[in-house]
């Protein structure tokens, strides 16, 4: 497994010109934050990475995007593949409307696994790897709904895990879920990484320190700042990164 | 093959089963109407349009269903926009949110889901016998006004709806009373999209045959009607007719009257179409 | 003076949105009232189990199953063809297609529903049956196949907008973790986006049948007006609303229990229509609420 390269990245919406040359390459088995206010462009670069941005119009994007050493704006590459390479965890926790077990098995019935037997074992694996089997291994059959907010995202990063993706996205996956929540998320989180390469949008500056490796400060559709998070949160280099980080603005 | 590329190769066979879908019923309706025109446009004149009906399919014309017709437009028109605006006010701007208004609201859905034939079998009981009014056109417009009632009404509560409260609060601020509030400031506002969905309604008024035969119309009329009283046909109701002949010049005639009729509601389909872009353009809130 | 103006204003507007109440009163004190002495000379029973309906004959019988049947039929017949024609439309419009084609190709749809039902029938009549007949030897001149599928195109425009609506209700969430997971347009529309949506397409078939159930022209002028019980699409038969237009037609007396055949057939129509309507309306309801 490699890096993921971003290099001299620009994208439009229309002529809100949205990410401004950015260039940064991502660590393999880190979790790497990306931090900045509002509108500052962080959601934008993290669905970058598995071309989620495609389906929106007036898109425009000039760089490369490296995965592998292979450029994923490449015509040639297939989206569906790269995105069971990336996998993606979105802010609100979004279950399909079918059971918990369904939910699991999309990703595999998609790509034409039907095998009980394999899709018992899979999404059994997938669950305990979001530490979330032992909670609902007796409910596989009910409505995904019927859990709390906090093991649907669990349930969602499962769902994600069950195609074996290499790279996970992560799109500020706490800020619905509550504190209690929110903290066996961060440690799964810490889990994960071991075994995948994760980036992570977060509006949440301790969330940022807990868990993440290096982190990146965006504002208004740069990169300021990219470091270890460790040096980014004791000396910032920048005065808008310091700024943003002891809250005074954002 | 592997299983992306299956995959893929099932997005786009749908996508241009998608596209063909799309075009399937407009392609046809195109092909009616091309052979309509070929059959009809030769028999179209303006003798066609100012004779009356006849035995003699070569001399028949639609002259007493299209005044029949008119004069039905014109007495539907006055009854239905009247009680449906004056409904829809009192729905959006009045009526208290509670039981009534829920019952209204729910019975309203539901006249709009009944077939125009039972408005017919109303109409014949209530406006051709009770009220004595025979097959006239005043009983058929009564029905016919039922019968887009529910529709204007519909269409009024949306236009208000779309119009933002800020106005009326202004009003208000001013020192209006509700009604002054809303006939010169809300209605104003909202008569343009009001407007179109009236157009639109009579649009499909004016192709209505089932209803009115139920009620009374005729199928042979041979004078045109001078009062609200007076015995009708109609343009659907004498292409209904020459349609249900054997004799094939009867078909001419019947495809002669469609293109009339088609006209006349692609007209007015069209004017309202007209009013809604212009409406759209003129107004952004 | 200003105050009882405004008083009088409330009330005449109120007046009108009464009358909405006394229509379907009205509709209902009159079919219940016609209907319940027509059932005095024949038995209920007789009326909804019977499949011979012969009223206007000497030898009379009084099964509606015969008008049914037909009613039934011809709407099945226009469901099979709507249904995937503007369930496609929608999916097409709602997921693959531009802003730009949308915009044109919607209110042309909409010219499909606005053409009157004569023309239809005449189409259907003239124009559909004789083309099939070159393919389908057995086909009579009047059938319900052809009014069938003429309904069909009518309706699409009902299918494709209604279902387009429930598909633009799915949350935009769902979409994203579909493709997030390598899922095609194709896979996403059929594995989340139709069961999310499905009571809202569910509402969109229930109107479109409930509309072609009321249908009268079209299959007054090319379905025929012959009371057979039969579900073979190829052979002429009467529906329910047909049998209304014929009797109002010819010159049956009035208050005679011919006459009053046309209020007990109505009173089925009607209640057909009717639940099926609050189905739609309680369906509707409740997949509102599912995403707010």
């Amino acid at each position: 497994m490699n890096q993921l390269i971003a290099k001299n990245i620009n994208v439009w919406y229309g002529d809100n010109h949205a990410l401004q040359d950015v260039s940064m390459i991502i660590d393999p088995f880190q979790v790497t934050a990306l931090i900045g206010p509002s509108g500052c462009g962080k959601s934008t670069f993290l669905r970058l990475f598995n071309r989620m941005n495609d389906y929106i119009e007036n898109f425009r994007m000039e760089g490369e995007i490296l995965i592998n050493d292979i450029n994923i704006y490449d015509p040639v590459v297939n989206t569906e593949e790269l995105r069971k390479k990336v996998g993606m965890v979105f802010q609100k926790p979004n279950p399909f409307p079918s059971s918990i077990y369904e939910n699991v098995a999309f990703g595999m019935r998609i790509q034409g696994m039907n095998k009980k037997s394999e899709l018992d074992e899979v999404v059994e694996t997938s669950l305990k790897k979001a530490v979330l089997w032992d909670e609902v291994k007796d409910s596989l059959k009910k409505p995904a709904f019927s859990l709390s907010g906090g093991q649907q995202q669990r349930l969602c990063i499962a769902r994600t895990l069950a195609v074996e993706p290499e790279v996970i996205l992560m799109d500020e996956p706490a800020s619905a879920l509550d504190p209690i929540s929110t903290s066996k998320l961060e440690n799964l989180i810490f889990e994960l990484k071991k075994s995948y390469t994760i980036v992570i949008v977060t509006h949440n500056m301790q969330q940022a320190g807990r868990i993440s490796d290096k982190t990146a400060f965006f504002y208004m559709g740069k990169l300021i700042e990219y470091d270890t998070t460790k040096r980014m949160f004791l000396k910032p280099a920048h005065l808008q990164t310091q700024n943003y980080i002891t809250g005074r603005f954002g | 093959m592997n299983r992306t590329k299956k995959n893929r190769l099932n997005d786009s066979l749908f996508k241009y089963f998608g596209i063909l879908n799309t075009l399937l019923g407009l392609i046809m309706l195109a092909v009616f109407i091309f052979i309509i025109l070929q059959t009809g446009l030769s028999r179209l004149s303006w003798d066609f349009i100012t004779s009356l009906p006849s035995r003699f399919p070569e001399k028949a014309g639609i002259y007493t269903a299209l005044i029949g017709t008119f004069w039905m437009l014109a007495l539907t028109i006055i009854f239905s926009v009247t009680l449906g605006v004056s409904a829809g006010i009192y729905l959006e701007e009045y009526a208290r949110k509670g039981f009534f208004s829920r019952m209204l609201e729910i019975n309203i859905s539901n006249l709009v889901g009944v077939p125009s034939v039972i408005y017919g079998i109303l109409g014949l009981a209530l406006f051709n016998r009770y009220l004595g009014l025979g097959g006239s056109l005043l009983a058929g417009s009564f029905t016919l006004s039922l019968l887009i009632i529910p529709v204007i009404i519909v269409t009024t509560r949306e236009s208000l709806k779309a119009v933002p409260r800020t106005i009326k609060e202004a009003a208000y601020a001013l020192g209006a009373t509700r009604w002054q509030a809303i006939s010169r400031q809300l209605l104003p506002a909202a008569s343009g999209s009001i407007v179109t969905g009236i157009i639109l309604a009579l649009a499909r008024a004016i192709g209505e045959a089932a209803p009115l035969i139920v009620v009374g119309a005729l199928v042979y009329v041979p004078f045109i009607p001078n009062s609200p009283l007076d015995d009708y046909t109609l343009l659907p109701i004498q292409i209904f007719n020459w349609t249900s002949r054997p004799q094939p010049e009867f078909q001419v005639n019947a495809s002669a009257g469609i293109i009339v009729l088609l006209f006349l509601t692609f007209v007015l389909n069209g004017i309202s179409i007209y009013l809604r872009n212009k409406w759209q353009k003129k107004v952004k809130w | 003076m200003r105050r009882t103006k405004e008083k009088v204003i409330e009330k005449l507007l109120a007046a009108s949105g009464l009358m909405t109440i006394l229509t379907t009163a009205g509709i209902l004190v009159i079919l219940i009232y016609e209907s319940s002495r027509f059932f005095i000379d024949v038995s209920i029973w007789e009326f909804l189990t019977g499949t011979e309906w012969t009223p206007l004959f000497s030898k009379k019988e009084f099964g509606i199953w015969p008008l049914l049947s037909a009613t039934f039929l011809t709407s099945l017949i226009a469901l099979l063809v709507a249904l995937p024609v503007g369930l496609s439309i929608a999916i097409y419009l709602n997921e693959y297609a531009n802003r730009n084609f949308r915009k044109t190709v919607k209110p042309m749809l909409e010219v499909l529903a606005s053409v009157p039902t004569v023309v239809y029938g005449f189409f259907a009549l003239t124009i559909v049956t004789p083309f099939l007949q070159q393919f389908i030897p057995g086909l009579a001149g009047f059938n319900s196949l052809s009014p069938g599928i003429v309904m069909g195109i009518m309706i699409i425009p009902m299918i494709s907008s209604l279902s387009e609506d429930a598909l633009f209700a799915v949350p935009r969430t769902l979409r994203d973790a579909s493709y997030g997971m390598g899922a095609t347009r194709f896979q996403t529309v059929f594995r989340v986006l139709i069961p999310s949506a499905s009571s809202g397409i569910i509402v969109s078939v229930i109107l479109a049948v409930s509309r072609a159930i009321g249908e009268t022209m079209i299959v007054a002028i090319a379905a025929g007006q012959q009371p057979n019980f039969t579900f073979n699409p190829l052979v002429p038969v009467e529906t329910i609303t047909t049998y209304i237009v014929q009797v109002s037609l010819g010159d049956v007396p009035r208050d005679s229990l011919e006459y009053r055949t046309i209020f007990a057939a109505g009173m089925v129509l009607f209640l057909l229509t009717f639940v099926m309507n609050n189905i739609s309306l309680w369906l509707k309801r409740k997949y509102h609420r599912q995403y707010e």
